[in-house]
Parts: C-alpha cells; structure tokens; sequence
C-alpha cells in the first residue's frame, strides 16, 4: 500500500516566535504515516493537540520543524498548496460554520468552481456527491431548512465533489443529536468502503471502534497508536490520558478484573454477547 | 420572535419576469427608471401607467402586495404632491385662491404627474427586481454586469462574495441572537421594558456575545473556504453560467419598441403636460 500522509519530526505551536528552536509546543516532534485507504481514529482529551494535528495535515498549518508530505508533496510548497488541499478535504465541527452558499447545490459546487473546472463538469460532481450523502432531493434548499445531520452531510458533499483522495474529520459529530451521528458515521464508513482515506477525530469511543487504526494523542504526543482491540483493551493507560473506553471494553475489562476468563479486547455487543454466554453456561 | 424578519420580499415563481435573466433585469430596471422620468405629458404618462400595469400582470404578483409595497411611500407622494400643487406658479389666473394660497392648473398637473411617477418607480423596481429576483441571483447578476470594472481594481468578485457570505449568514444569526435573547432572559434581563434609552441600553448584553460568535463563526468559515480551495476569483469557474435565452432577447426588443413609442408621445401636441 502506498503512503497518503506522512508526518516527519513535526513540531508545531501556535506563538512559536517566542522560543523558535524549542519543539515543546501543541505538536511535540510527531512522526507518522497514514496509508492510503485506511480509516484512522485520532483520539485524544480537549487540547491535546489532535485537532491541530489534522490542520497539519492538508497545509492549514505548517510545521514550525519537521516535514509534512501529501503523496509526496510537502505542504509548505506554495506552489502546489491547492494540490494538496484539493486531496486532503476537511469537515469541521460546527456544520453551519462551513457552508458558504445559499443553496444545498450551490455550496456542494463551491470547491469544484474554486478548482477552477468546466460547469459541465462541475453540474455532474456536484449531482453525484448529493447522489452519495442522499441529499439530491434537497438540492435546492437553503441550508437554513437543514438539521445539522444534513447539513454535515452537505459538507461531505462539498467536499466529495473536489474528488479528493482522503478527507479528515475534525470532531464533525461532536455537534449532531445521535440521529445525525448515525447518518454522518454511516456516511464516513461508506467512504471507508469505497476506499477513501478517512482521519476521523473524536470524542465518541463507540465511533472510534471502526477504525483500522486508533492513535491516541496526549500532550502534543503519540502515546497510543495501534488497532481498536488493542488500544482500547489497555484501559487503565486511555483512563490516565483522560479517555473513556466503549461500554462493552469496560465491562470486559470489570470482569476479567474480578477473575473471568474473559477477552479485554472486546469491542463490539455481539462479541461481547458470544463471549459472555459461553462464560455463562460453564 | 425574530424568525419572521424577510429579507427582501422575494416571491419565488415561475413568471415570464421571474425567468427572465437577473443581468437584463438589472439592465432594464435601470432604464426604465430613466424612461420614467422622461415622460412629460398625458399621453406618455398613460403609456407608462399601462406598462408598468402589464408588467405587474405578467409577473402574476397580486396586486395586494403591489399595494403593500406602495404603502410606506404614501407620505413621501403626499408630500410632494403637496408641494408641487402649492408652489407651482402658472400662465394666467389661479384656478383656486385663498389668500397667499394660490393654485394653478399647471400645480396640479405637476402634482399628478410626480405621484405617478413615484408609484410607477416603486411599482416598477419592485415587479422587475425585489419581487421576481433572489437575492443571490441579483448579486451573481451584479458580479457579472460589474466585471469589467475589476479593470480599476475595483474588487467585484470580494463584495460578492461578501454579499452571498452575508445572506448565507442572515438566518443562522437570527436564530442566534434568539437564543442569546433567551439566555439573558433566563438570567433575569429586562429586554422590553423602559424607555428607548432603557431598551437601547438592554440589548447591550445581546449584542456582544452576538459579534463574539459573529468573528468565531467568521474565522471558522474562512479556514473551511480554503480547505476548499478558495483563493478569490483567480482561476474561479462557476456552476451556473448566465445565458440569455428567447425570452430575454424579446423582452429587450418589447422594451426598446415600448421607449420608442413613449418618446413619440412625449412629442404629441397638449395641453396637459409637465412643465
């Protein structure tokens, strides 16, 4: 598999004029490599860094030190900045903060006119994002109409029709009621399935299972980086970093504590529900 | 309570008029203001009176909210009316005399002739603009028609941008300045009691959480506008491309036919006209 993203002895902060060759920032000396087609969770408590991290990932920011490269290409490149923005698409948190337009089609059209492509052209990305996020039927609408699950879903859209190759998400269920992180989860995991990289950042543990790869950052640090089942089965580490972990880990966890034979990396009801049934009728 | 605040009074529609192209739109309202104010007797004002009736008609919007939007004018053509009757001096003997109060016949032909006017022009801007034309479409029309000024350095494309930026926001913080309303509300603020002063003062507490979250909401969606490439209009192509169809091409032709014969009018030998 080929490299989306790579991160080498990044060091970031936000007043890095202060004290330019100190790496003791938000961003402390990370290095990390995110394949193509891979769904990466980016856990961390607030102020982390985990969000800033992902800025660095499509060019918003720029290393104070280090190197970051989007296929290749370095993201401190002025010249080809849009290249690179154009493959790492960002949602963000607050979905009413993120549309521009005044209509559903217009907005999902934005990225596409910036980039500069014949309307044709533009006419079919943006009828087939909507196509994608279910959202054709609300093409006209003004996104005022929208709950915030369709509203997010039209930020996807906006993004999709820029066809990049990896998008990020910056906590963008953090703001939706569950309905609408039912609708955006389904959404990323269809992404995922069509082989798009996807960086999701967020709160919910439950979400972070799905993954391939969950990275667990901690004051400006990897401290955790490996697949869901072994990330979440050390739950005395993700409690020391202030995380939670799913219900059914925990419960796990709680058991294995008091002596049953139990698997700690369990994650998901259903496995949970053949481990525990066969312990019960021993 | 604030939700029903419309901006614009947009009616959507499917009308000749509401299909029409915003630039011809924009264009012809222009000049129909000019064609307005160069009538200048009977014959001509009735041509006009008849147009703007017709383009009332092919728009299909009531005549109610035609009324409507007349109403808050009222005591401006009063006004001038007004003035026009009283201090017009004519040719000849006063039709009307009381004391230092003189009419002429001239006063009240003058007087006639500019309340037609100023109904016709609110009649007419609005049928033609307001009422048949969103506001985005008005603001692409407006982008397009200015372009050639970007010649000067005048940037068109940025006061777009912010125009769209700012309908696009309209609703979002309507519903904002709701909630912080209530918040304040909940913590015991008075927002409707007192005198002016006293209200004014109230909806401090309002107003700086408002501009707060204005300027986070400002700087989030500029980060959002450049993850999706947004650099100004350099190398910026658009969905939507104006084309001028049938309809508008005719509508041109109707207008330049309907200039032609009001300025013939204008010529016809009467009595009753503008001085």
């Amino acid at each position: 598999m080929s490299e989306m993203i790579r991160l080498d002895n990044v060091c970031f902060d936000y007043e890095a004029d202060e004290h330019p060759d100190s790496c003791q920032g938000i961003i402390k000396n990370i290095s990390l490599s995110i394949e193509k087609g891979t769904f990466v969770a980016l856990l961390g408590h607030n102020g982390s860094g985990k969000s800033t991290l992902a800025k660095l990932m499509n060019g918003i920011l720029l290393p104070n030190s280090g190197k970051v490269t989007v296929e290749g290409i370095d993201t401190a490149d002025e010249e080809r900045i849009w290249d690179i923005r154009r493959r790492v698409g960002m949602v963000f948190q607050n979905p009413d903060n993120q549309i521009v337009a005044t209509t559903v089609e217009e907005d999902v059209a934005f990225g596409p006119e910036n980039l500069g492509i014949e309307p044709s052209e533009i006419r079919r990305r943006v009828d087939k994002a909507l196509e994608s996020v279910h959202m054709s039927e609300y093409k006209t609408h003004s996104p005022s109409q929208l709950s915030g699950g369709q509203k997010q879903r039209i930020a996807i859209a906006g993004i999709l029709a820029m066809e990049p190759e990896c998008i990020l998400f910056d906590e963008s269920t953090a703001m939706l009621d569950p309905h609408g992180r039912e609708e955006v989860m389904a959404q990323i995991m269809r992404l995922r399935r069509e082989g798009m990289t996807v960086v999701l950042i967020t709160h919910y543990m439950n979400e972070a299972v799905f993954a391939d790869r969950v990275i667990v950052v901690n004051d400006g640090e990897i401290a955790l980086d490996d697949t869901p089942a072994k990330v979440f089965s050390q739950v005395e580490t993700l409690r020391s970093l202030g995380l939670d972990v799913p219900q059914v880990t925990h419960l796990a966890h709680l058991l294995a504590e008091d002596g049953y034979g139990i698997r700690r990396d369990l994650l998901f009801e259903d496995e949970a529900y053949g481990e525990l049934s066969a312990l019960l009728k021993k | 309570m604030l939700k029903d605040i419309t901006l614009g009074q947009f009616f959507p529609g499917s009308s000749p008029i509401h299909r029409l192209d915003p630039r011809v739109k924009l264009v012809l309202v222009v000049l129909l203001v000019v064609l307005i104010f160069s009538a200048k007797n009977i014959f001509a004002f009735s041509f006009l009176v008849l147009g703007v009736i017709s383009l009332v008609l092919l728009s299909q919007i009531s005549v109610k909210v035609v009324l409507k939007a007349i109403r808050p004018i009222l005591i401006l053509m009063l006004f001038t009316a007004i003035i026009n009757l009283f201090w017009t001096k004519g040719t000849g003997d006063p039709i009307f005399a009381l004391g230092f109060i003189k009419v002429w016949r001239e006063g009240l032909v003058n007087a006639l002739f500019m309340v037609l006017r100023i109904v016709s022009l609110v009649t007419g801007t609005s049928i033609l603009l307001t009422y048949t034309t969103s506001p985005i479409a008005l603001t692409d029309a407006l982008e397009r028609l200015l372009k050639p000024l970007k010649v000067i350095k005048v940037p068109v494309h940025e006061f777009a941008m912010m125009m769209t930026i700012a309908l696009r926001f309209i609703p979002t913080l309507l519903e904002e300045t709701d909630k912080i309303i209530n918040a304040q509300k909940a913590r015991g603020a008075s927002l409707d009691k007192g005198n002016l002063i006293d209200k004014v003062k109230a909806f401090v507490p309002v107003l700086i959480p408002l501009f707060i979250s204005a300027f986070r909401r400002a700087d989030e969606l500029a980060c959002a506008m450049e993850c999706r490439c947004y650099r100004g209009d350099e190398g910026r192509t658009r969905m939507k491309v104006l084309k001028m169809g049938e309809i508008d091409y005719l509508s041109i032709v109707v207008f330049l036919v309907f200039t032609a014969v009001l300025f013939f009018l204008n010529t016809l030998p009467t009595s009753i006209s503008v001085r």
